[in-house]
């Protein structure tokens, strides 16, 4: 069981969270302009990262709101939650 | 190769069974083959094995990371069936089938092959409406299937709770009789032996850390026992597709999640076939041994850890309780996790990669047991003849980009 803090309502078990895939992937500005294989980058492609790896969950049974969690995909470790617009505090020795 | 058979049995007995030798040798990589496998699973070994006995590939290695039989093969819940919705996995999952029916007499071993039949629950009208489509489906495309009403599904399991003041009560199924199960290690050695005495080189505790690639093609790998060469790499790995996919520098759209199994206490046999429920989301068959085998979805997030959040499997046993109310005193032995590589349209990768000579055969998601041999089957063709066999073909990597996916979620008869 994973004990999550929601960044705006604090630590909360897994059961209240949806997971959400892989953060930090914006949707291309001009999308018509891209060829296939781009689109399907940003579509499909995922980085799917053994070791720290930033994600998105939903506080789907608490306040709703999406936010961003740095997980360690081996240990299950979270060492950090931060909003969506925000970006993970470097972590002070090292990855 | 020492053949098994009744005689040999007999004759061993008299030496108090002290005479057999080694299913296979324990092989020291040699500097350079045909064709590298990476991934000693049970993908891998079938592939290899196909490749030796169709096509005369022989000087082939595999490369596992740990011991044979230690990951997915072995993690799984056993079961095989071939009632896919579309044509194109009911096409490789067929095969795959056909290929099991022969298996134990082509690999002379007993991969103990059990068509107890599988029902699939439904448990609403939209379900049994979508249900219904995928018996038609399946018989269109020469798969078994059958819809059974609830009464049907009485008679034919008479442990399931099919009363109707269920939550989601229980409002028909599909029957597929030739679908089972297959006992999981067996196929591992089963393969592993029979590729083994046609030249193959099973090389355990050999993990592939890079690709040697000049000029956008492959020359070989590099492992932690030593570089090999070889004009073909196949990557037959089931939980690390992206990475080994990141170490040859190309990207996949796999995410890799937990998938938790655990078994009951054995209990003496109350379950005489599988029975799969996607809305309440469980599965459940009742090995040899006595122990009821079960199952259900991923966990949602990223994972690499083999293990999964006990909520996962709290909702699977409430689940298990609810359709039968007996199992509720059973005492629960072991459980565990494999990883699973689940791709967009929950369906496999098989086939060429951006870079020459190097080849995929993953993304099997939750489903991949069932289709060991057809995998190996299709793969070892598509290497060996540098082209996609004609099941494969569908399932390659360019169909992210083509927009040709093969939508299986949802409509596989279980949710991934």
């Amino acid at each position: 069981m994973l004990r999550i803090d929601c960044p705006h309502c604090g630590p909360r078990d897994e059961t209240e969270f949806h997971a959400g895939g892989e953060a930090h992937i914006a949707r291309p500005e001009k999308a018509a302009e891209l060829t296939d294989a781009q689109w399907a980058d940003y579509l499909f492609m995922r980085s799917n990262t053994k070791g720290w790896f930033a994600e998105r969950w939903v506080h789907a049974a608490g306040c709703r709101r999406w936010f961003n969690v740095e997980r360690h995909t081996v240990t299950h470790e979270i060492r950090s939650t931060y909003p969506m617009a925000g970006a993970p505090t470097e972590p002070e020795d090292g990855p | 190769m020492q053949r098994f058979s009744a005689f040999a049995l007999l004759a061993k007995s008299l030496g108090g069974h002290q005479g057999w030798s080694r299913q296979w040798r324990s092989a020291t990589p040699k500097d350079s083959y045909d064709v590298v496998i990476v991934g000693g699973g049970g993908h891998g070994l079938a592939t290899a094995y196909y490749l030796a006995r169709n096509h005369g590939i022989t000087n082939v290695a595999v490369l596992e990371k740990g011991w044979l039989g230690g990951g997915n093969v072995a993690r799984n819940t056993t079961i095989v069936r071939s009632n896919y919705l579309w044509d194109e996995s009911a096409a490789l999952y067929e095969h795959s089938l056909k290929l099991w029916e022969d298996l134990s007499q082509d690999l002379n071993y007993n991969v103990m092959l059990s068509q107890r039949g599988v029902l699939n629950l439904a448990h609403s009208l939209q379900e049994v409406r979508d249900s219904r489509r995928r018996v038609y489906a399946n018989q269109l495309n020469g798969v078994d299937a059958k819809w059974l009403d609830r009464d049907g599904v009485k008679a034919f399991c008479p442990l399931i709770n099919t009363d109707e003041s269920l939550r989601y009560p229980v409002l028909g199924a599909t029957l597929q009789r030739r679908a089972g199960t297959a006992r999981h290690d067996a196929v591992a050695w089963g393969f592993a032996r029979a590729a083994d005495s046609r030249g193959v080189d099973i090389v355990e505790n050999c993990e592939v850390t890079g690709f040697d690639i000049q000029g956008g093609r492959v020359t070989g790998v590099q492992t932690t026992r030593g570089a090999i060469r070889a004009p073909k790499v196949a990557i037959v790995v089931a939980g690390h597709g992206s990475v080994m996919a990141e170490r040859a520098g190309f990207r996949l759209p796999l995410e890799s999640h937990p998938l938790q199994a655990l078994v009951s206490e054995p209990i003496k046999p109350v379950l005489d076939c599988v029975v799969m429920s996607n809305a309440v989301h469980v599965y459940v068959s009742q090995s040899d041994k006595g122990e009821l085998v079960i199952g259900a979805g991923i966990d949602s997030y990223n994972s690499y850890a083999q293990r999964g959040s006990l909520p996962v499997v709290t909702s699977q046993l409430g689940a298990l309780i609810a359709l039968f109310p007996m199992f509720s005193r059973l005492k629960m032995m072991r459980n565990w996790g494999g990883i699973v590589d689940v791709s967009p349209d929950a369906s496999p990768i098989i086939g060429k990669t951006p870079i020459d000579g190097l080849y995929f055969n993953g993304g099997w998601g939750t489903g991949g047991f069932k289709a060991t041999p057809g995998s190996g089957h299709i793969f070892a063709h598509t290497i060996a003849h540098a082209a996609p066999h004609p099941l494969a073909a569908p399932f390659n990597l360019d169909r992210f980009s083509t927009g040709a996916l093969v939508d299986e979620h949802g409509a596989a008869a279980v949710a991934h």
